[in-house]
């Protein structure tokens, strides 16, 4: 799971939250590809990498259901990238929170700032979990949560989480600059350290033969098959891509064209880096015999993998992740109170985050909360689509709010609110795997909008 | 100055993806492996910021 930052700025010192915020990125200020390439091969080599490679192995995914998933899902995310954010993002060049608030209104915008900023804890709050089993492995008293932990291990693993979630807090408050550079610099390494479990695994197991590896045993009943890995890792960014998040980060390409730099974050991060992960359960369940379906944390498999270098990694790799996180928690907190301190925003989201962090339920449901987290932010950017693409054809007025003066677009609510209360009725009823809905609340969402706004918002008499 | 750096990296990475090559063809033992992979960890975090360019705050 990435770290794709929805105010960054590639290769840049300024953030992005402090230029442009409200105007359309100009000639000067505009990047080069390689910025891009950087920037998405980091962003998306994080802590939870450690997390999600297992968790497939532990599902008793099939090994050609997950090579060649992968492979299709995260080629589906790139060309999301590029052919759905990218255009708009470099034909406008907003960001998505102004690029919404143009269409559905400053008060629906804090809406979604909310929903935005509590997702971020719980994933801050799972990249500290992560984390913390990386301190776990060195501290062999703290009791280790297994996949099917939801609630905290004991009293010795809520003050690690508390200790690593404050001072990841307080980094994010006052030097989240330093954090944000030694993430950039660490990406080339964290990537080989990835790279190397997955060497050292081969080695310990005496194969190279990556499909025996990643076969199941016999009689495993897989959670997911195909169709799933591909929705997975085709949505689990999904909030970035068709949900327009990066147009706050694309809108300083030169070109749509740098949307292909999506790639490298996809096929390094989501494809190497987690057959490499997953390849630690592999070895753990084989020769250590570990049961798949309670896993074992990162922490102790990497250690084992490859010592201090595989700790520092999760650690770095989680911390690094998690404070731009935060940080962005806390300024979709303040976008919710704008008299409210930076810093106390940021508290608050630390304070959250550090609690999710002690409870093992999101990192080890990870598959299903970053399903749920695509799900619920996705769909606006159908709302963009179809504004940007359909208002003049469908005659209904594109950029609504900015037009009339509104400050909340009632079809652009119910357009994203109802797809969205069907499928966590459907969730929450029937178990359905988040991310086989991810598509479905979208293409739905767009096409309420379409037809709400022509009713709505269609006529110029009813248009101020 | 810089290239120096640079070369220094590449050295560093080659520390982290090399032991374990290394290891897995049974031509390095598994704690010599760990160490240098260390040695390569500190030898990038010492190199690294000297030639490459920082990350966006």
């Amino acid at each position: 799971m990435d770290q794709q930052s929805a105010t960054q700025v590639p290769d840049s010192p300024q953030h992005a939250g402090d230029e442009f915020e409200r105007q359309p990125v100009p000639e000067k200020a505009r990047k080069g590809s390689s910025a891009f390439w950087g920037m998405y091969a980091g962003e998306h080599t994080a802590g939870t990498e450690f997390m999600l490679g297992p968790l497939f192995v532990s599902w008793g995914v099939g090994a050609f259901d997950l090579i060649v998933g992968l492979l299709v899902g995260n080629l589906l995310a790139v060309l999301s990238w590029r052919f759905v954010c990218a255009p708009i993002a470099t034909q406008y060049r907003l960001t998505l929170y102004y690029q919404l608030e143009k269409i559905c209104g400053r008060n629906l915008v804090v809406l979604y700032n909310l929903a935005n900023g509590v997702l971020f804890c719980f994933l801050a709050g799972a990249m500290v979990t992560v984390s913390a089993t990386a301190v776990g492995a060195a501290l062999p008293n703290i009791s280790m949560p297994s996949f099917q932990d939801t609630m905290p291990t004991g009293v010795a693993w809520c003050v690690a989480v508390v200790i690593l979630g404050a001072m990841m807090t307080f980094v994010a408050i006052k030097g989240y600059g330093f954090v944000a550079r030694v993430g950039h610099l660490s990406a080339p390494w964290m990537l080989l350290v990835f790279a190397a479990c997955g060497i050292v695994m081969m080695g310990k197991l005496h194969s190279t033969h990556i499909v025996e590896l990643l076969t199941p045993a016999p009689g495993t009943q897989a959670k997911i098959g195909f169709w799933g890995v591909v929705c997975f890792s085709w949505f689990c960014n999904a909030a970035m891509h068709i949900g327009m998040s990066d147009l706050s980060v694309l809108r300083f390409a030169r070109k749509p064209s740098y949307g292909w730099a999506s790639s490298a974050g996809m096929f390094l991060g989501h494809y190497i880096a987690w057959i490499c992960a997953a390849l630690l359960l592999v070895y753990w369940v084989r020769a250590k015999g570990a049961d798949p379906a309670r896993g074992v944390p990162p922490g102790p498999m990497v250690w084992d993998a490859v010592g201090w270098a595989g700790l520092a990694c999760v650690i770095v790799a989680g911390w690094t992740t998690a404070n731009p996180t935060l940080y962005r928690a806390g300024l979709a907190f303040q976008g919710l109170c704008p008299r409210m301190s930076r810093t106390t925003a940021t508290l608050i989201a630390g304070a959250l985050c550090t609690l999710a962090g002690m409870f093992p339920a999101v990192a080890m449901k990870l598959l299903d909360f970053v399903g749920l987290y695509g799900t619920t932010l996705a769909p606006v950017g159908a709302v963009i689509l179809v504004d940007v693409y359909l208002a003049d054809r469908c005659g209904f007025t594109q950029d609504w709010a900015q037009k009339t003066g509104r400050g909340f677009n009632v079809a652009v609510l119910l357009a994203w609110a109802i797809p969205l209360s069907i499928f966590y009725f459907l969730y929450l009823k029937y178990s359905i795997f988040p991310s086989y809905m991810t598509l479905p609340v979208y293409v739905l969402t767009g096409g309420l909008y379409l037809v709400l706004a022509k009713a709505m918002n269609g006529s110029p008499a009813r248009t101020r | 100055m810089k290239t120096i750096a640079m070369i220094l990296g590449i050295i560093a990475l080659g520390l982290t993806v090399v032991p374990p090559i290394l290891f897995a063809t049974h031509s390095l033992a598994e704690p010599a492996m760990k160490r240098l992979m260390l040695d390569g960890c500190v030898l990038w975090f010492v190199t690294a910021p000297a030639f490459m360019k920082g990350g966006a705050e």
